[in-house]
This record gives C-alpha cells, structure tokens and sequence, in this order.
C-alpha cells in the first residue's frame, strides 16, 4: 500500500523566489488498485510522482510504500517518465534499454533474455528487440518505455502520462495494454493525466488536484464494471455522468482555496 | 509534368548532386596545386622562396622512396601519441570528477579558464627548465596543450547529461558506477569525441612546434635543417608532409567517432 501524507513541495526554497508546487496532499493507493491523478498543466503531478518515486525531496510531509518511509528509489517501484523519448537510452538497443534495470535482479543470462522477449511480445513488439529506440515511431517507443517498466516486475508502477503524445488509436490500445497487464501481473498502478476520459476508462478512483499550490479537490470513486471496453463502457451512462462530474471538479475555480481531503 | 518524370527528375539532380559532392574537393586541390605551378613559374614570385608545387612534390616524393622520411614520420606521432594519450589520461578523470561535482565544478572553473588561454608555446623555456630539450618536453608541451580541449569538453558533457535519463536510472535502483558507466558517458561522448578531435590536432601541433624550437628529432627538426641547408624545396616538402599527418589523423578521428557514436543523431544513416 501507498500512502502520501500531508506532502507539501516548495522549488526554490530559500531563494528569493520560492515557488510552492504542491501545498498539502494525502492520497492513499490500496494494493492492485488503480488510482488515476488528474489535474491542469502545471498542477504539480510530475512533482508528486517525482517525490513519491523518491527522485525529489520534499519540503515536508512523507511516502509510505507498505509502511516504510521513502526516503530514494524503492526497490518495488517502477516509473515511467511523462518524456519517454528522453528516458530511453539512444545508445542502447531495445533489448539493452530493458535490460539496463535488471541487473539487481540476479536472473542469470538465459532467464533475462526470456523475460525482455516476454514483455516486449506483451506490448506488440516482439521483433524490436535488436533495433535502436529511434529507429522506432514514437507510440512503439512508448512502448518500449512500458516494456522496460514491466520487465522490472515492479509492485506499484507509477506512469506520468505515459500516453499524451501517441494517436488516438494507439492510445486507446496502450489504455487497453495496461489495464490487461495490471490484472496479469497483479501491480498496483498510480496513473498521471489531464485526459478525464482516460482517467475514469482507467481508474478505480480518480483523484483530481487543485491548480498550484497543489491540493485534492476531490476523490471519486468510479464503480464502473470490468473488464473494462473501449467501447461498451464508454457508452455506459454511468461514465458520463462520472465524467462530466470529474470535469466539473477540475473547472471548478473555488477549490484553488479551500482545501477538502 | 507527370508524378514519374519529377521523381526522375529529381534521382537525377541527386546523382548530380552527389558527384559535385565527390569532384568538388579534387577540383579544390587540382586548382591549388596548379597555382603553386604557375605562380612561380611565371616569376610572379621569386622561385628561391616558393618553388613550383612539383619541385615540393618530387622532393616530398624523393624522400619517401629512398624511406629518409619515415623515421622523423614516426618521431613526431610518437609525440603526438604520448602527448595525446597522456592528456586523455589527466583530463577525462578529471573532466568526469568536476563535471559530476557542481562545488568542484565551481571552484575549478576560474583556475581552468585562466590556464587553459596559456599559450603552450609561452610555456616552453618552463619545459626545457624542467625537462631539459629531450623528449619529455615535447611530451610535456603536447599533454599540456591537448588536455584543455578534452578536458572542458568532458566537464561540459557530463554536466549536460539529461536529466530525465539520470532518473531513470536512479529510479531504477542503477548504481552509482553503473550510471556513469551506462548513462554519463555514452551521453557525453559526443562532446569527448570532439574534445579528442581537437586535441589531436593541437597535440600534433605542438609535436612539431617542439621539434622546430628544441631541435627534437622529428618533422619539425628536419624542416628547420631542410632551411638552414638551402634546401627550400625539401622543405616545402616536409611541411607539406606535416599537413598530410594532420590530415590523415583527422580522418582516423573522423572514423572513430562514426565508429562509436553510430546511435547519435549526428553519425545515424539512413537518415537523410
Ligand atoms: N525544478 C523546478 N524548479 C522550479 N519550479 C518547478 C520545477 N519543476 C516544476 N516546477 C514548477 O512546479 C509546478 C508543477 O510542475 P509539474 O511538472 O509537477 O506540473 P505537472 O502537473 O506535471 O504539469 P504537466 O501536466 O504540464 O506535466 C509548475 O508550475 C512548474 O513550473
Ligand atoms: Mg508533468
């Protein structure tokens, strides 16, 4: 389980212009649930996931990965970066870029190899392996990013929106993708984006923020069934009316003030 | 036009293209060599200081033939090579150590902007001083002036690392060796590359000033005897020889760079 307590992150702190990015946020992940973030650009989503990965100090408040304090990189978690064009390494195969992480792993050659041709088969790139990530278009370099990820067999996996620069279609097949690989790898998944639809499609919960300085507007539960489809559970009226109530959240001016947690 | 006709059109503008590409040089040298035929030959110039291009040439070709010119060959490149392998040596640890260390990186900063303009040059009564006029001096002056190039190109290629691909790898549990192994140099090499590049030719410059200075064994050496003795064209044509070096050991840095850095979007084919 994750719990994010009273997080609070100032850039800059001591300097003539601090800046407050996230002002008090609490969130709890529950293990295999998936916990969608929405909020406006700029609203300090890419901060909290740096901070609840451990990349990034915060100024107070603390991260709990099954009642242990994050203080660097758990060894359980995975992220994958809102900029994966700059997250994969253009000096290493696909294969290599997987591989990189997995040495604290311990698998042993033969075992590694198995595991890379595995994951990747698992995000449609079976053939990639030996080719280098520019050699790929952007949506299959996405990919890659996921694969490396999953290959990591990580027991939370946080995403930054790991899907805003792909097509449409793509998009709804990488939605798919994931949804699929949660259930078959049992992860827990904590999922960054400003696509509401994405984000209700998704989620078990969805936690929309404030803009900065960051705080939740509000939880929302989404008991939509699941399996979940692109189509049939798009057109259910029970995720338009959530989808229009977590779009009036986000537009909602008053709660840049008030606090509700 | 029709569609095919214009894709014609255009294959053939490239073919054009690309053998401009590949006669331009020679037709370059090919005018050179004729004006440095004509101009003396004509009395333009007094033929004493500026022999015509083929006496240079034959007497650069005599020297080759009868093998004189191969063990001042090897003496200046073997200057260079120390001179260069030395300067590696001291700078890449070096450049690693304070590109990596932001407090190091500040306080070296002054000292090595204030070294690095030294002229090498300046720096050569201080070598003979310390090393008398051997070999050493010329090592000494070739690894002073070729450390700098690599050395701010490699604090500058290491500080310049992404940021995102540093997370990742940290988010990852990589080890510290491990992320300067894996992810900082890979990512700085280009900037090493040429820091290398340009220290070569420094290094071979120095090589040569030494040998002409100090009286080394060497090109330079046998340039400035070539002079005393009269002998202008042999020394056209050793000088001539010097810039072949230089030449060639840029090609060889040239290739090796493709070599290693074939992933960057510099050296990628296929591509245009
Ligand atoms: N290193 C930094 N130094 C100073 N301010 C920063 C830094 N990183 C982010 N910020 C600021 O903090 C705020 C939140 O940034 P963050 O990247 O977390 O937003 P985000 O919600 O991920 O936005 P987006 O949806 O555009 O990715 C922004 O106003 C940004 O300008
Ligand atoms: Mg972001």
């Amino acid at each position: 389980m994750l719990r994010v307590e009273h997080l609070r992150k100032v850039y800059g702190e001591g300097t003539r212009r601090p800046f407050e990015a996230v002002a008090d946020l609490s969130v709890t992940v529950a293990e295999h649930e998936f916990v969608s973030i929405v909020g406006p650009s700029g609203a300090g989503k890419t901060t909290l996931l740096k901070c609840v990965a451990g990349l990034l100090p915060q100024t107070s408040g603390a991260v709990y990965l099954d009642d242990e304090e994050v203080i660097g990189p758990p060894e359980k978690m995975a992220l994958v970066f809102q900029d994966y064009s700059r997250s994969l390494y253009p000096w290493m195969t696909v294969q290599d870029n997987i591989a990189f992480p997995l040495r604290r792993r311990k698998l042993g050659k033969a075992a590694t190899r198995e595991l890379i041709q595995d994951t990747l088969r698992s995000v449609g790139l079976g053939e990639a392996g030996a080719k280098y990530p520019w050699q790929l278009s952007g949506g299959m370099q996405q990919r890659v990013a996921i694969a490396r990820a999953l290959a990591y067999q990580p027991e939370i996996l946080l995403m930054d929106e790991p899907f805003a620069s792909v097509d449409a279609q793509t998009r709804a097949d990488l939605e798919d993708l994931v949804l699929d690989l949660r259930d078959r790898y049992g992860i827990t998944i904590l999922f960054v984006t400003h696509d509401i639809d994405e984000a209700v499609y998704l989620s078990d919960r969805v936690v929309v923020l404030t803009p900065a300085p960051t705080r939740v507007a509000e939880i929302v539960d989404v008991p939509l069934a699941r399996p979940r489809d692109q189509v049939e559970t798009k057109e259910q009226p029970e995720f338009a009316h959530l989808r229009a109530y977590v779009w009036r959240s986000i537009k909602r001016p008053e709660h840049a003030a008030t606090a509700s947690v | 036009m029709s569609e095919a006709q214009l894709r014609q059109r255009a294959g053939i503008r490239i073919s054009v293209r690309s053998m401009l590409d590949r006669t331009a040089p020679a037709v370059g040298i090919a005018t050179a060599v004729v004006l440095f035929e004509v101009v003396p030959r004509s009395g333009l110039v007094d033929a004493r200081f500026l022999p015509p291009a083929s006496a240079m040439l034959r007497s650069l070709a005599g020297q080759v033939a009868d093998g004189s010119i191969w063990s001042p060959i090897g003496q200046t490149l073997q200057g260079w090579a120390l001179g260069l392998g030395l300067a590696m040596a001291i700078a890449l640890p070096c450049g690693i150590l304070i590109g990596s260390l932001y407090l190091l990186f500040m306080a070296t900063r002054s000292i090595v902007e204030f070294l690095r303009p030294v002229p090498s040059v300046a720096l050569i009564p201080l070598a003979v001083l310390l090393f008398g006029a051997g070999l050493e001096s010329k090592i000494f002056l070739a690894t002073f002036a070729a450390t700098w190039p690599i050395l701010l190109q490699t604090v500058y290629g290491v500080r310049d690392v992404d940021p995102v691909a540093m997370e990742t790898a940290r988010s990852f549990g990589v080890s510290a060796p491990r992320r300067l192994l894996r992810v900082t140099l890979p990512s700085a090499l280009p900037y090493i590359a040429t820091g290398v590049r340009i220290s070569s030719a420094v290094a071979l410059i120095l090589a040569v000033t030494a040998e002409l200075v100090l009286g080394n064994p060497g090109l330079g050496q046998q340039i400035n005897i070539a002079r005393q003795s009269g002998a202008v064209e042999l020394m056209y044509g050793l000088i001539i020889a010097t810039g072949l070096i230089g030449w060639g050991l840029n090609i060889l840095m040239t290739m090796l760079e493709r070599r290693l850095l074939h992933w960057h979007p510099s050296q990628r084919t296929g591509t245009r």
